[in-house]
């Protein structure tokens, strides 16, 4: 029996760089980074000052105020992303749409973590009646996928992946074997994050992990230029809808790119260093699935976080994975602009993979004002300035805590 | 008197997201205004918060109206 091939219908996204996929790809296109000052809570006495908001975000346009009041803001991203999607891919429009054959599979790396900040103040400050009774349900990672399933009907799997970095890629890598598998024809997926807080913030910066460049936030996220200096956290949801490609084709829908691979890995090696065999098996994994040859890749959306440790690792991943090829790929970090969404990257990053695909052009990765050369950052980061490029295959990079890896293959639908 | 019948009833249009004009003194919370058991329970928190009282789980339970609502927190702030 061959596969059944999964094709993209429809994407959506929220970020620091846009509220909607087309506001977000025109910036990153023009090099605009979305990172600044953190405004949400007074961040002054943290070592790391910085982050990639969310901008005059409105729930209101896509909920009641009454339930989005009962949610923390990872879902708020994840149904707004996935509302765009379903929009975007007409799925609302189809007469005979079998709703049980629709799921949903939104993950987050950390979920309610502000919301779980702020009632353990009440609890502290009130004792336990002052809990609410939304405090569950408004922080719990599958309520994405729920509250999707509850407005819009799906009636198929639902549910959320979490792996920390990996999230995005894994749920979405995860979903469209859900629909090869026979379970479900048309799945919304993706990865969502909101945890920028006190507890979020501090914690990453507990680790050493995060930029410190509160005097030049615009630049703070430098992946692969000799300054970088950690990670500069984002929040948002990139969400895609996955659909069987006879589904999508006899419905007539504008069909972005096939989701022709996903790989996994993992580095078995310690809990936040990585090291290069790990993705690079990832990576090998993802073309074998698509059956696609290294050197049909390229374009390369790379998880590069802006850590001295991680873009040269994965510089070497690359190497070990495509060989020669490395060299001639266009490895791309748009996280020098949207900042780390964490649990969100790999949903927003698929988004990001296939408007290169379709569109032909790579973004800029941005702040690349020395290449750290020296330290084995000697590929072709797309320094800069957006370029035009003819790209057969497209695939997108996801590594996380714990040494998860995920990568996905998306080419053109010929 | 009157005064606690409003600050109830705009507590309840806030807390259910309905207009205050369709929060009658009879009406229901989970019959005519649409909430479900969380939403009771969020709203007998919000009264709490509002009148700074303290409402026993058995009492709260037995307050499903918006009426019983204005009553408990009538009686209770006479006392």
């Amino acid at each position: 029996m061959s596969k059944r091939r999964v094709v993209v219908t429809g994407l959506g996204h929220v970020s620091p760089v846009g509220n909607d996929v087309a506001t977000g790809w025109a910036n990153l296109l023009a090099g605009q980074s979305g990172i600044g000052k953190i405004t949400r809570f007074d961040a002054s006495d943290l070592a790391c000052q910085i982050a990639g908001e969310v901008k005059d975000f409105d729930i209101g346009q896509y909920i009641s105020a009454k339930d989005a009041r009962r949610m923390d803001v990872f879902i708020h991203y994840g149904i707004a992303a996935a509302l765009q999607a379903i929009g975007d891919a007409g799925l609302d429009d189809v007469a005979n749409l079998d709703k049980t054959r629709v799921g949903v599979n939104i993950g987050s790396g950390i979920g309610g973590l502000p919301l779980i900040e702020e009632t353990d103040g009440d609890l502290r400050a009130g004792g336990p009646r002052k809990i609410g009774p939304f405090f569950i349900p408004g922080s719990l990672i599958n309520l994405i996928a729920g509250h999707v399933s509850i407005l819009k009907g799906y009636q198929g799997p639902t549910y959320g992946i979490v792996s920390a970095c990996t999230t995005g890629a894994h749920s979405i890598g995860d979903a469209a074997r859900i629909i090869q598998y026979g379970d479900a024809d048309v799945m919304v997926a993706g990865g969502a994050e909101g945890a920028i807080s006190r507890l979020g913030i501090g914690g990453f910066a507990a680790m050493k992990a995060l930029s410190t460049r509160n005097d030049d936030p615009a630049t703070s996220s430098r992946p692969w230029d000799t300054g970088r200096d950690g990670f500069v956290m984002g929040e948002g949801a990139g969400v895609l809808v996955l659909e069987e490609y006879e589904h999508a084709v006899k419905r007539g829908a504008r069909i972005y790119a096939e989701l022709a691979g996903f790989g996994m890995s993992s580095d078995a090696h310690h809990i936040t260093a990585p090291n290069a065999e790990g993705p690079a098996r990832g990576v090998a994994n993802a073309l074998r699935d698509a059956g696609v040859n290294a050197d049909e890749v390229d374009y390369v959306n790379a998880h590069g976080t802006s850590t001295p440790l991680g873009d040269a690792n994965e510089t070497n991943a690359l190497k070990i994975a495509f060989g020669d090829h490395a060299k001639k790929l266009v490895v791309n970090s748009t996280k020098s602009m949207t900042g780390h969404l964490l649990g969100g990257a790999g949903g927003v990053e698929a988004v990001y993979s296939i408007l290169a695909l379709y569109n032909q052009v790579s973004p800029p990765t941005i702040n690349l004002f020395e290449q750290d050369i020296a330290g084995g950052c000697d590929l072709d980061y797309v320094a800069n300035t957006a370029r035009e490029m003819p790209i057969r295959v497209a695939i997108s990079n996801s590594f996380g805590f714990g040494g998860t890896n995920g990568t996905l293959v998306f080419k053109q639908v010929k | 008197m009157e005064n606690i019948e409003a600050r109830v009833k705009k507590i309840v249009a806030e807390q259910l997201g309905v207009n205050e004009a369709e929060v009658k003194n009879e009406s229901s919370f989970v019959d005519d205004l649409g909430a479900d058991s969380l939403d009771t329970v969020e709203l007998v928190m919000a009264l709490e918060e509002e009148f700074e009282c303290e409402i026993p789980d058995e009492e709260a339970e037995k307050i499903t109206s918006v009426q019983q609502a204005i009553d408990y927190v009538s009686a209770h702030l006479n006392k």
